[in-house]
């Protein structure tokens, strides 16, 4: 009988010589790539020990949690105004990220917020719809705390129309705005005429139609569409180019069922042919009916929600339910459209992280190439190297979203924020970046890494 | 000189890799000393003492790399953070391929390997403990290298381990042999009968050496710590690795290789001998007052090398006997006359300079028995055994089995020093030691013989079968005047013999 059980089979953790020396003698051999834990910080260590202790029933509860999060069945069912989808009362604004005051809110998420209460009529112009919101006439809360995923500033009113996405394993529902489309708009805090009249007509026109669609569909199924897009170079932040093509493809025999004026479904599949990213919010939707089962597993480590509002990287974690946790935002890194640079940027927003968070975006890069160019001169072998390295923080692999070139692997997903913390890997996600100032809009595209301090606040509490 | 630092964020490597960068920086001209450190607080202190912290480095966070050099210029600093910028890369880890990367955690890498059994863990002693409290918890076996590891962590982990059933070897365990796979540093050895348990690394080198020098092989080693047989710690892993080789069906004879033990480990380690059904050979370093271990199945050894041949003495089922000499009377005599005749007057002393901790304490016993007092320390002024793999004598450096510089400096220093009669000096092989031992020391005892006559004593602890060949290492120190013997007591025996006949 052998001392250990069976052949040896060896973790190397530390000096690779000996690693070296196993392998030499073909004894099977794992080297760990050991840094300090918490990047040496004896504090978090400590919380990480105490958590140690505990692992055989976190790791549980993180499968109970990974399992709820993959297993989810996300189909578009309907296309509603946000007053009806998700009873959202009057003369309130909902905004992307984890809920902040009105003096710490930048400058384009500002802008955003001022166009949407001129848009809904509430006031005339900026000056007098800032009072309103200086007063507390017009209230301000996270989409995410009413069942919604806001792109960028994330901002949703009463009258605009949501895509309503049902988790049917679950009975949750996700809901987000139709996307706008590129250059100036709301959610990139532009909000002049132009963007207020094409809000007016994706209200009064493209949302009723798209609504009628799917409803005369019975729904799309997003999981299946999203798996095909995935293998067909999507990751579904940065690039939804064949999530869009596929979702139209899908969704215009119902459109032609029900779309009796003629110009205005000409005006729909326009609008659709020329958005590259219109399945982005559509993505978001089906994420936030994904993560609503997977909050309050008691002891989980797993992160349900990453959020920004160009101020705040906001957190939730599983075990700790809907308590936020935030640390000051990164700047993006990227690419910038001609005349534009870093210093025009806005700290990072949006709660577009909902896609990173199931396991695509920058988690799932590798399946993008075409757009790995946002992540500086490399290309595909840093598109790799991003979801390998995220893989070290996930708990699992996506049983659904498998990756041609991860040799059908699927990608990680289920963001631990032990892992987080303890290799000081914090996870990547694709996004747009806006310009600073109100009225501008985007100005270029790249990648952020989350903060670290809102996963260790969130280990601390869970120590406790 | 001023000190010049380098900091390089977030970069972290393994200390065996950064005391490599030492010599690699001390080459350069005009750098007089170098050190590369990760900056944590004890290493920023370590440097401070040592005179070679900066401003730059002061600042640094235990996450990143600080590159120190004292040097006469800039310019000298700058090439040395260029040669050890170099040697990083050279050294850096395989480059990931498309579906997989290296690891970053154990988690990580039972993703890989999900059937793995043992954790090899060799990390900063205030990491190790948790790592370890990890492996365990995922139903690993774990051979904790590190040492610095606080007293209160190792009596966790091995409380851990044993509700497991699981082996804890160490905190600082530099070597076993399990299921016929070396783990740290270990001698190439044949699989044979006999099983051994240690709490001393270089000390079950020594046994194992020997038994396999005479054509027996070994079933297990397990490695338990240096402080298990402390009574802190209880003797806990001790007293498992014996149920385990008891209990073991490969294993013929045991063999025990301790430290000093507790005053209420003692009687424990005895009882525990006395219920194996096997014959079992004991060395534990000479303790003040009578030894309790006896019994009829129990043999008492009194030198490392008689250890490991009582062993095959039993496993053959002959009546061990105790060696002095491998060479007869008359060679010894020779030998250690003409050693003594070319002393000067006032060379008097025995200065060991030693790799191995448990070879040294081994060497220091043996002396005192000959020649009374004899310091464990480096500033004695007589009789002295420096083990200069001690913390004090590395810091920032690579330990004296890995590479030969401290050692070097040593035998220069000693050589240097009127009242040395004979230099005693211990040369370890095996997976992990440095390719050529012997040349590493050999280019500073020549310089010591030019200045004046000296006697040189040493042994070799290794086989044949070592990557280094210990047949040709003895080759390389005899071809240098230096007199090797069978083993590490042996060599201490002559050692103390020339010192008593010099003047």
């Amino acid at each position: 009988m052998p001392l250990l059980g069976g052949p040896p089979r060896v973790v190397n953790i530390g000096v690779d010589l000996f690693a070296t020396t196993l392998a030499a003698r073909d004894v099977p051999a794992v080297h760990v790539d050991w840094r300090p834990p918490a990047g040496g910080d004896p504090r978090l260590a400590a919380v990480l020990a105490r958590l140690d202790r505990r692992r055989e029933a976190i790791d549980r509860a993180n499968a109970t949690a990974l399992e709820r999060l993959t297993n989810g069945a996300p189909f578009l069912v309907d296309c509603r105004p946000a007053r009806e989808a998700l009873d959202l009362p009057d003369r309130t604004v909902l905004h992307s990220g984890p809920p902040i005051a009105w003096e710490r809110i930048s400058e384009p998420v500002r802008g955003a917020i001022l166009g949407a209460i001129r848009y809904e009529g509430w006031a005339a112009n900026d000056d007098a719809a800032r009072e309103l919101v200086e007063r507390g006439d017009v209230r301000l809360d996270p989409c995410h705390h009413h069942a919604a995923a806001g792109p960028m500033a994330g901002v949703l009113t009463p009258s605009m129309p949501v895509f309503v996405v049902e988790n049917r394993a679950y009975g949750t529902r996700g809901h987000a705005t139709i996307n706008e489309g590129l250059g100036k708009v709301l959610r990139y805090g532009a909000n002049d005429d132009s963007v207020l009249a094409r809000l007016n007509w994706i209200a009064t026109e493209a949302g009723p139609l798209l609504g009628a669609g799917l409803r005369a569909l019975g729904g799309i199924d997003l999981r299946a569409l999203m798996a095909q897009a995935l293998r067909m170079g999507d990751e579904m932040h940065q690039r939804n180019l064949a999530a869009t093509a596929l979702f139209t493809r899908a969704l215009m025999p119902g459109i032609a069922q029900v779309g009796g004026r003629h110009h205005a479904v000409a005006r729909l599949a326009e609008f659709l042919a020329g958005n590259d990213q219109f399945f982005l919010n559509i993505a978001m939707a089906a994420g936030k009916s994904m993560v609503e089962p997977v909050g309050g597993v008691a002891g989980s480590t797993l992160v349900t929600v990453m959020a920004r509002n160009g101020t705040d990287f906001g957190i939730r974690v599983s075990g700790t339910g809907p308590r936020w946790f935030t640390a000051p935002v990164n700047m993006p890194q990227g690419l910038y459209f001609p005349g534009f640079t870093a210093a025009d940027a806005n700290p990072d927003m949006g709660d577009s992280a909902i896609v990173e968070t199931i396991g695509l975006g920058a988690l799932a890069m590798v399946a993008a190439p075409a757009v790995a160019r946002f992540l500086g001169a490399g290309g595909t072998a840093e598109a790799a190297a991003m979801t390998l390295e995220m893989r070290e923080i996930c708990v699992g692999e996506h049983p659904h979203f498998r990756i041609p070139s991860l040799d059908e692997r699927g990608g990680p997903v289920g963001v631990d924020a032990r892992l987080v913390a303890e290799t000081s890997i914090t996870p990547i996600i694709n996004t747009g970046i806006a310009s600073r100032r109100a009225g501008v809009g985007q100005i270029g595209a790249g990648v952020v890494r989350a903060p670290l301090g809102c996963f260790t606040a969130a280990l601390e509490a869970l120590a406790d | 000189m001023p000190a010049f630092n380098f900091v390089r964020k977030s970069y972290y490597r393994d200390s065996v890799t950064l005391m490599r960068l030492s010599r690699d920086m001390e080459a350069v001209a005009g750098v007089s000393a170098a050190a590369a450190m990760m900056g944590t607080p004890h290493n920023r202190a370590l440097l401070e003492q040592a005179g070679l912290l900066a401003r730059d480095g002061a600042a640094a966070e235990p996450a990143d790399l600080i590159i120190a050099v004292v040097a006469d210029s800039a310019a000298a600093a700058d090439a040395a953070r260029s040669a050890a910028e170099h040697a990083l890369v050279a050294s850096k880890p395989p480059a990931p391929t498309a579906t997989s990367a290296a690891p970053r955690t154990l988690g990580s890498a039972l993703k890989l390997l999900p059937d793995a059994n043992v954790a090899l863990i060799s990390v900063p002693g205030a990491y190790a403990g948790a790592e370890a409290l990890k492996a365990l918890r995922a139903g690993l076996h774990v051979m904790l290298f590190s040492d610095n590891v606080p007293i209160e962590t190792e009596i966790e982990c091995k409380r851990v381990a044993l509700e497991r059933g699981l082996l804890m070897m160490g905190p600082d365990c530099g070597t076993a042999i399990l299921d016929g796979v070396p783990l740290g540093f270990a001698n190439a050895m044949p699989r044979g009968r006999i099983g051994l348990a240690a709490a001393s690394g270089t000390g079950l080198q020594e046994v194992t050496c020997t038994l396999a020098r005479a054509g027996e092989g070994v079933s297990q080693a397990i490695g338990v710590g240096g402080r298990d047989l402390s009574d802190e710690i209880g003797g806990v892993m001790m007293l498992r690795a014996l149920e385990l080789l008891a209990a073991d069906a490969d294993t013929r004879v045991v063999c025990v290789v301790g430290k000093p033990a507790g005053a209420r480990v003692a009687p424990r380690l005895a009882e525990a001998l006395a219920k194996v059904s096997k014959p079992c050979v004991v060395w534990l370093p000479a303790a003040p007052g009578p030894s309790t271990i006896r019994g009829h199945n129990v043999h008492v050894a009194a030198t490392l090398e008689d250890a490991g041949r009582a062993a095959v003495a039993l496993a053959r089922g002959t009546t061990p006997t105790a060696t002095e000499y491998a060479e007869s009377a008359a060679d010894i005599e020779r030998v250690g006359g003409d050693a003594a005749r070319r002393l000067a007057p006032g060379q008097r002393y025995v200065r060991g300079l030693y790799a191995g901790g448990t070879l040294a304490y081994e060497a220091a016993g043996l002396l005192a028995q000959s020649l009374g007092e004899v310091a464990l320390t480096g500033d004695g002024a007589g009789h002295r055994v420096v083990d200069l793999g001690a913390d004090v004598f590395t810091l920032g450096r690579p330990h004296p089995m890995i590479d030969g510089g401290v050692r070097r400096e040593w035998i220069d220093k000693e050589g240097r020093d009127a009242g040395t009669a004979v230099l005693l000096l211990d040369v370890v092989l095996g997976y992990g030691a440095h390719p050529d031992p012997a040349g590493e020391v050999l280019p500073a005892v020549r310089a010591v013989r030019e200045r004046r006559p000296m006697a040189v004593v040493g042994s070799v602890c290794g086989t044949d079968a070592d990557p280094q060949s210990r047949a040709a290492q003895v080759e390389r120190l005899r071809g240098a005047g230096v007199v090797v013997m069978e083993s590490n007591a042996q060599a201490a025996r002559l050692a103390a013999a020339i010192a008593r006949r010099a003047r």
